[in-house]
């Protein structure tokens, strides 16, 4: 179409919206944001007649490359270590993809402007193409990889496990309570203008580097749909502040959405491109140097400061803590200790770290090994059955965390602890901000006006609580992470496959009770909980030898 | 020249043979290549069921730790009761289209190419010169005031439907249907377009006044608001697909823009009109599928059925109060090919048909 004709179609287009006079669509989610005075946007239509045949081409590309993986054998090139992390990434990701889909009606019923509905009714369809296309790459996976395990039962794992339910955030948090803080302010101008960036082009690139070219392929066909997306939400955020009312929910909501993304999202992806790669090169851009530049210098730079003349307040000082947690406090390096901690209740394997892993990390991040090397030995010398127990019940001078109750990634920064009894339970949080976040946010009322579509904290939050006082073996089986002979288990804290002998089985990890350090906590008097907290804290600064 | 002295060293990863392909070894699942979480309708599982199944979850499924984030006024997630419909087992239904996003893209290109090899022909031939006034003003005013209705319906029913169902075959099946619904408004639009730019006396602009203000369209409007504004997402969709597009949708489309476009020399507009009818044929047979696993539920089809009754009780009266207002616009072509009592007729019949083979009573208010 020439530029003419397309500008008419546009035209044409925008006249089939009308002002209803007899009834007016149902409010099914509320929102406290008001749109009143917002201004008229007319961001450019989506023009079927032009989206489905370029949808189309895109996919015949996707589904040409997929062809030419298994023709041209890339599994004999993939890196297991990597792929491992597949099985828990791609269990949750079509998750969150198909939750942006439900979650557009949310915010046609939030704004009232019909100019912007047409382009959130065509990103629903993205979204349903980004989640099918996501569970069909990890059918393809489970066909063609070594080690099927754990791409079998994919979304059932990901429903009853502790990772999954930490991802599940990213997908219930797009879809839930206030339209505006769901469906655009967590959804699309944090999640999908920030944070789609290292998921979909950061991570797709690492996983080239390891020898898997399909990942990339379909990533990048993903986020080649989401600078609509990102326009998308800029229109309704901009709407959002020409009415000064919208203002404190504004800066309440940026707070939240953008702490909650930096919890979820760097801890899962920083731990894929860092101790799911064998990439070692040491021009290779660590997980840290990614952050700076798409997060810190992309996003918040050019996109977020910029929108402080509309006024938008940024949280600078959140954006500084997030960077000052991956750079200076180890968040990353602390997630990818405790999922491999926990590896008996995983479905995937997980890789134990060798001298050319350690060297590159103590090259990228100084000071890495005294705090981190003495653990992933011990990790290698007790990575098989016979004459230990799992790492997580031997004494590698490690305890097993406290579980951040808004965030649900444990408490791994130790010093930073928030502990405090919020709706009659003692909780603990990762940080102030995920304690701000639970007694604050997530609340009917804030700072004084009714916020009767805020959302909720709800759920058994702290997974070891389904858990407490069993018997591992029971645990692993109630979950359904054993293979296919009944008894060796999915997991297993090492990637060979060659010898039986090696593989961890129910049996082998019998005899271990697991309990919930949650509610060990609220079982505690007020002095043991006070020890036990300080304790905790302090343990933070110690290195884990 | 180029400088070479100075280039730097590039760096590459480095590829490694690591035969992690299926059958290098054997060990315990080693052949275990089926998702294994949910029973397949038939022995194989389907690509629809296998990208669509528990996508999202549910505590009565595997869902453990229950939904993480509530609404201010009740819970989160996709609880059963935003429907008054109830069901033994709402995963028990699965799309008989099976869509996913190949087949959404396939289809709908290829509806897109069709409908624009349609135009790029008719503008090449000249064929709208051949039209007469009177049906030239049948278009611009009622396909015109139509498409509204369907843009109506693509955003405020289908799209709005998908964030509500309790299952994600639900709500990917509906979702689907408003793509379909957002194609062909936007379809009829853009035809619109063209008859205005051609050298014919078409006014592109009167559909608008139409929509908004001839009588004879002020009724079908009003189901179409009504509707939208039906908070339940069973209703609405039962009270849309079933009742709506069966009495005035297919009333409109089939009965009258199809069978009489032809005698009025024109075959552009039921070639496009026959792809938005094509769409409708598969969306209601998702629709039927759902509707049909609810009448026969063994402990709550009884229930839904009396259920249906009611809804059909509101909402038959209204498609039939818009139906007989649109009446006139029979007697606008030329040529009548047919008669309006005809047209209602089919339209009642094939409607009776649908609600028989859902097991429900034909509503005494059809009569009416
Ligand atoms: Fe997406
Ligand atoms: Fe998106
Ligand atoms: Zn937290």
């Amino acid at each position: 179409m020439s530029r003419q004709s397309l500008t008419k179609a546009h035209a044409k287009i925008s006249e089939l919206t009308w002002e209803p006079t007899f009834a007016t669509p149902a409010t099914r989610f509320g929102t406290d944001y008001t749109f009143e005075k917002a201004p008229k946007k007319d961001p450019l239509k989506q023009i079927m007649r032009s989206y489905f045949p370029m949808e189309e081409e895109k996919d015949n590309r996707v589904y040409g490359a997929m062809d030419g993986a298994i023709r041209g054998n890339m599994f004999r090139q993939v890196q297991q270590r990597w792929l491992e992390w597949q099985k828990l990434f791609l269990s949750i990701i079509p998750f969150p993809e198909i939750s942006a889909a439900r979650a557009m009606p949310m915010a046609i019923d939030a704004v009232p402007n019909p100019e912007i509905h047409n382009g959130l009714a065509v990103q629903m369809i993205d979204e349903v193409r980004h989640s099918t296309i996501q569970m069909n790459l990890k059918k393809l996976y489970m066909n063609n990889y070594i080690d099927p395990a754990g791409f079998d039962m994919t979304e059932k794992a990901f429903a009853n496990n502790y990772a999954g339910t930490i991802g599940r955030q990213f997908g219930e948090g797009f879809i839930t309570g206030d339209a505006i803080t769901a469906a655009n302010i967590y959804l699309t101008v944090v999640a999908e203008t920030a944070f789609t960036n290292t998921l979909f082009v950061a991570m797709p690139d690492e996983a080239a580097a390891n020898g898997d070219y399909l990942l990339p392929t379909v990533f990048h066909s993903v986020q080649s749909d989401e600078s609509r997306h990102i326009s998308n939400g800029y229109s309704i955020l901009l709407m959002a502040l020409a009415d000064e009312r919208n203002r404190p929910l504004l800066e309440r909501d940026m707070r939240y959405a953008w702490w909650n993304n930096h919890c979820v999202v760097d801890a899962a992806i920083g731990t894929f491109i860092e101790y799911g790669t064998k990439d070692r090169r040491k021009d290779r851009e660590s997980y840290a140097e990614m952050w700076r530049r798409w997060i810190y210098d992309d996003y918040y730079r050019s996109y977020l400061i910029p929108l402080e003349k509309y006024g938008l307040t940024i949280p600078h000082d959140l954006v500084e803590e997030a960077w000052n947690r991956i750079v200076n406090k180890g968040y990353v390096h602390e997630v990818a200790r405790f999922f491999a901690t926990g590896w008996p209740v995983n479905y995937w394997r997980i890789d134990a770290m060798t001298d050319t892993d350690f060297e590159w990390f103590e090259d990228k991040y100084p000071g890495w090994y005294s705090k981190y090397g003495k653990w992933w030995e011990e990790y290698s010398r007790l990575a098989h059955p016979g004459n230990n127990k799992p790492i997580a019940f031997e004494d590698v001078g490690y305890q097993y965390p406290h579980r951040c109750w808004t965030c649900m990634v444990p408490a791994l920064i130790r010093e930073d602890m928030v502990t405090e009894k919020v709706d009659d339970q003692w909780r603990t949080y990762c940080s102030e901000t995920c304690y701000w976040t639970d007694a604050v946010a997530f609340r009917p009322e804030y700072e004084g006006r009714p916020t009767p579509n805020m959302g909720r904290l709800t759920g058994f939050r702290e997974w070891e609580t389904l858990h407490h006082d069993k018997d591992l073996a029971d645990i692993v089986q109630d979950l359904g992470y054993v293979r296919d002979d009944g008894k060796t288990l999915i997991g297993q804290p090492h990637l060979q496959l060659d010898d039986p002998k090696k593989m961890w089985t129910l049996d082998d990890v019998r005899g271990n009770h697991f309990m919930s350090p949650n509610v060990l906590l609220n079982q505690m008097s007020d002095e043991e909980r006070v020890a036990h907290i300080a304790d905790y804290m302090a343990n933070g600064t110690k290195s884990s030898s | 020249m180029a400088d070479i002295t100075d280039q730097k060293e590039r760096s590459f990863p480095k590829i490694e043979f690591t035969d992690s392909e299926a059958g290098a070894l054997t060990f315990p699942s080693s052949k275990s290549r089926t998702y294994n979480y949910y029973k397949p309708a038939k022995l194989r599982a389907t690509m629809y069921e296998d990208v669509t199944v528990d996508v999202q979850p549910d505590p009565e499924r595997h869902l453990t730790q229950g939904w993480i984030y509530g609404f201010g006024d009740g819970p989160g997630g996709y609880p059963q009761e935003w429907t008054k419909a109830k069901s033994s087992n709402w995963h028990a239904f699965l799309d008989p289209n099976e869509e996913w996003e190949q087949s959404i893209y396939r289809n709908n290109s290829a509806v897109v190419h069709q409908v624009e090899l349609c135009l790029k022909n008719a503008k090449r031939a000249s064929v709208y010169d051949n039209w007469n006034t009177s049906w030239l003003k049948f278009i611009e005013r009622n396909v015109g005031a139509w498409m509204h209705a369907e843009n109506g319906l693509a955003l405020h029913v289908f799209t709005a439907v998908q964030r509500s169902g309790p299952s994600n075959m639900i709500n990917t099946a509906v979702a689907v249907n408003a793509a379909h619904k957002m194609r062909f408004a936007q379809d009829l639009a853009l035809f619109n377009l063209d008859l205005s730019e051609a050298d014919v006396e078409f006014d592109g602009a009167a559909h608008r006044a139409v929509w908004q203000e001839a009588p004879e369209w002020q009724p079908t409007r009003k189901v179409v608001e009504q509707l939208t504004a039906v908070g339940d997402w069973a209703e609405l969709l039962f009270a849309t697909n079933i009742i709506f597009e069966q009495l005035v949708g297919s009333l409109f489309r089939t009965e009258l823009v199809m069978q009489i476009s032809a005698r009025n020399g024109d075959y552009i507009t039921p070639t496009i009109v026959g792809t938005g009818e094509h769409d409708y044929d598969r969306d209601l047979g998702y629709t039927r599928a759902l509707f049909r696993l609810l009448t026969q539920d063994e402990e709550h089809g009884a229930a839904n059925k009396e259920l249906f009754g009611q809804w059909m009780s509101t909402w038959v009266p209204r498609c039939l109060e818009a139906v007989r207002a649109l009446q006139p616009i029979w007697s606008q072509p030329a040529e009548k090919a047919v008669t309006f009592a005809t047209s209602l007729e089919n339209a009642k019949s094939k409607f009776s048909f649908v609600l028989e083979d859902l097991g429900l009573d034909i509503p005494k208010e059809l009569d009416q």
